[in-house]
């Protein structure tokens, strides 16, 4: 059986997500954000939501999220989007809006924005992706930035006396009583990114059934920040990523309905 | 039991050459190309044994740019 014989009788099994348009990424080789991306548009294909989706976008690496796929999205200013995100949702309550954002933007800049919109319990949902460093500007020191790791505004490794602790976004919204499901999944392995995918789409149902805000942690790597190539960058997160921040739910309201784990 | 076959198609100018495909493939499928760029000056890759593919997705999956199309014939 040769291939032109397969491909002209089988089945497409995987696929580019048809929302999902042919611009090129301008992402580097290996970034987790292409994985997330096509989760998105997965998801929200499959809910059937493309006509009916507003996503907002941070500043940050995403900054160009509105370019690859074929929904609704906004822009907001620096930190700021989940307080867009409360608007639109208040203005459209039949719409999914969802925003992405890095962790410069979520959980620096826009920490009060973030933390507020979750607690008064906004039925958005927040993506968050979590690489320990700012990748846009250049690998500099984020407030997730694990002790001891090296970026480029602490050469000598972060050390908590003087650069404080690693902030746990996700564990702070955890305690938060507006929040419906928090969670904190990875992409590195093909079962991590289906896991994720399920996150992804239970959280978007949560919003669109106004049972609370969520959120959806995603540690990433960052293998030009991080200086390495994008199979070890996997590795070194596995590694050392996963010990601070272990993945699994932190919250479901829901609880006897669903488990990412399972 | 039925024999299963499958095919990948790579997008070769939209790959940048992260190689996480090649990793994910259980079955040693995928390889870089040798001393070959796309017209944006990435290394690509490339399916060189081909006759092995099972077609069990995983190149596709953990592709950050959706460069892979992947196709299964069941007999």
């Amino acid at each position: 059986m040769n291939r032109e014989e397969i491909i002209e009788r089988g089945e497409i099994v995987y696929r580019k997500p048809t929302l999902m348009n042919d611009q090129h990424m301008h992402y580097c080789p290996g970034c987790s954000h292409g994985v997330v991306h096509k989760l998105v548009v997965e998801v929200i294909e499959e809910m059937g939501l493309a006509e009916k989706s507003i996503g907002v976008c941070p500043v940050g690496c995403a900054v160009f999220l509105y370019n690859y796929l074929d929904i609704d999205v906004q822009e907001a200013a620096h930190g700021r989007a989940p307080a867009v995100a409360t608007a639109i949702k208040r203005l459209w309550p039949d719409r999914l809006v969802f925003t992405y954002q890095g962790d410069g933007d979520l959980a620096c800049i826009g920490t009060a924005e973030t933390i507020h919109a979750l607690n008064r319990g906004e039925s958005i949902t927040v993506i968050f992706i979590n690489n320990a460093i700012y990748g846009m500007t250049g690998g500099q020191m984020a407030p997730t930035t694990l002790e001891g790791m090296k970026t480029s505004t602490c050469p000598y490794g972060r050390t908590p006396e003087l650069h404080g602790f690693p902030l746990h976004i996700t564990e702070i919204a955890a305690t938060l009583q507006g929040t419906a499901y928090v969670t904190r999944q990875s992409v590195h392995t093909v079962a991590a990114i289906r896991k994720a995918k399920k996150a992804i789409r239970h959280a978007f149902e949560n919003s669109m059934q106004g049972k609370g805000s969520n959120l959806v942690e995603i540690v990433s790597t960052c293998s030009s920040g991080w200086k390495m190539s994008p199979v070890k960058a996997n590795q070194w997160m596995e590694e050392h990523m996963f010990a601070y921040y272990p993945l699994g739910d932190l919250k479901d309201v829901d609880q006897s309905v669903f488990h990412a784990d399972k | 039991m039925s024999k299963i076959s499958g095919a990948v198609e790579i997008d070769t100018q939209r790959c940048k050459g992260c190689l996480l495909c090649v990793e994910a493939c259980p079955k040693n499928v995928l390889e870089p190309a040798k001393n070959k760029v796309n017209a944006r000056g990435y290394g690509y890759v490339l399916a060189v044994r081909e006759e092995e593919c099972i077609g069990c997705a995983s190149c596709g999956i953990v592709c950050p740019d959706g460069c892979i199309t992947v196709y299964r014939l069941k007999e």
